[in-house]
């Protein structure tokens, strides 16, 4: 099953994913984000906007790659490969 | 007079309460977060701050508690099919982009929850919010669920209803400046004012349209913008593209509004049928972003003056209030207190309140100063505090 990894940040918001080895069923970009929703309610609404579409600073990689359809999140997320969710920090 | 002040910063929310011994600071709270409005709900003593996350998106918050414990809510959302049509930054940056012909239409996110305000008493769980890009959103449970208000969204003077398919008419909301640090330049609701002697008489004002005004609970919508003059369009009176900063109400004497804009500072007597520029730009009254009214008399208004739309700083490195007690025929500059030296503050929208005869005001500099005597003299309550956007009595 492939592998959710996320930035600590988000675990102010979501404490149950903290320390979590996230494991979720294969499919496209949207559907394992579902997955992630399903043991943290809301999570999805922190990543994707009410359109379903990435927010501007989010940033998501499968291994090396990064997601290039932030739209649809069809990319896939195939057995063995890992999803990393960032956040691209700036401000002062 | 309220004994709380609600700081509403780019690193979070600050409570001050006022104790034997002054002012004091609370732990800052949403520490890290940038908080673009906080206020309490006068009703029932609910605190909400609204998160402007700059990577989750917008949230809003409530404590139940006095500010103990939060809750973070994502509930304010668009309905599927909600569509606006995009706007374009009037640079030369953008041209390229700019559409020639016919009109290009984006599906509505919420890019900024910039302002909430409370229903009637017999509307004890009625919510108004005001978004970027331009959204009147409504609570009818404390705000567990929101409804987009379609009247306001399908005006006509926004292109129509856009559920059902392309512009019937044209679009006249223009963009706000304060939507480009979310890529977009899209309008926004600040402004909502709920009749004290009717919660179905409702003021809204957009950047960049105007304001608008129902009187059956937001079933139906009509510009109220007769008297308004702005500086940047061919027709300085047209009925649409102005651009408030901010609208008040007078709670003792509702038909008495007040509004800072971009193009100088207007007053109305009779409910925003008419307004006035009451603007005085050589003694400083003109730009700015807040404006305050007396909760009793309709004729005292205050405003704190800033140079120019191209110059957002102080005149002459001097921090002042202005206040007029007589419908902006006149106005007084308030100094005593305030620094009047290397002072380049601005104070934006929602960061000035009245409370009886408390007033305060913050600055993105960092600066707050509260006056116990209706402005006459002010009281630093402190100068290191993160960019300020909204103080609210609580």
């Amino acid at each position: 099953m492939p592998t959710v990894k996320m930035t600590s940040h988000l675990y102010r918001f979501f404490p149950q994913l903290k320390d979590q080895d996230i494991r979720l069923p294969s499919g496209s970009v949207a559907e394992v984000l579902d997955g992630i929703n399903e043991l943290a309610p809301g999570f999805t609404d922190y990543v994707l906007d009410e359109c379903g579409a990435m927010r501007r600073h989010v940033k998501l990689c499968i291994n090396d790659t990064i997601v290039i359809d932030r739209k649809a999140l069809s990319d896939r997320v195939k057995e063995g490969d890992t999803l990393f969710i960032f956040q691209a920090l700036s401000g002062g | 007079m309220s004994d709380t002040l609600i700081l509403g910063t780019r690193k979070g929310t600050v409570i001050l309460d006022r104790t034997a011994s002054g002012w004091q600071a609370r732990p800052i709270l949403h520490a890290g977060i940038p908080v673009c409005y906080a206020t309490r709900d006068p009703r029932d003593g609910t605190l909400w701050a609204s998160l402007d996350h700059g990577h989750w998106g917008p949230k809003l918050s409530r404590s139940r508690d006095g500010g103990e414990t939060w809750e973070d809510l994502s509930t304010l959302k668009y309905p599927g099919g909600a569509r606006h049509i995009v706007q374009y930054l009037p640079t030369p940056d953008f041209e390229a982009d700019a559409p020639t012909g016919e009109p290009d239409y984006a599906n509505a996110a919420v890019y900024k929850i910039w302002y909430l305000a409370f229903g009637g008493p017999n509307q004890p769980r009625r919510l108004y919010a005001g978004t970027i890009p331009g959204g009147l959103f409504v609570s009818n449970d404390g705000g567990e669920s929101w409804t987009l208000n379609r009247p306001l969204w399908n005006h006509e003077s926004r292109g129509g209803d856009l559920f059902a398919g392309d512009a019937t008419s044209e679009n006249h909301w223009g963009g706000t400046p304060a939507s480009v640090d979310y890529g977009v330049f899209e309008p926004g609701i600040h402004s909502i004012l709920v009749d004290p002697r009717d919660p179905n008489h409702l003021h809204v004002a957009v950047s960049s349209a105007g304001v608008l005004e129902s009187t059956d609970g937001g079933e139906t919508w009509a510009g109220r913008n007769q008297g308004m003059l702005m500086d940047y369009l061919p027709n300085p009176a047209a009925d649409w593209g102005h651009d408030p900063h901010y609208i008040t109400q007078c709670p003792g004497q509702p038909e008495h509004l007040w509004q800072q804009n971009h193009c100088g500072v207007f007053y109305s007597s009779d409910g925003a049928k008419h307004w006035k520029k009451v603007s005085v730009p050589e003694a400083g009254v003109h730009f700015g972003f807040p404006i305050a009214v007396d909760e009793q008399d309709g004729r005292t208004a205050w405003v704190v003056p800033a140079r120019a739309d191209a110059v957002r700083m102080t005149l002459d490195g001097g921090l002042f209030v202005a206040r007029t007690t007589d419908g902006g025929d006149s106005w007084q500059a308030l100094r005593t207190g305030l620094p009047q030296q290397h002072a380049h503050d601005i104070v934006l929208r929602h960061a000035l309140d009245v409370s009886g005869d408390r007033l305060c005001f913050g600055s993105t500099t960092g600066n707050a100063y509260l006056s116990e005597d209706r402005g006459d003299t002010w009281l630093c309550l402190g100068n290191n505090f993160p960019p300020i956007y909204s103080v609210r009595f609580g």
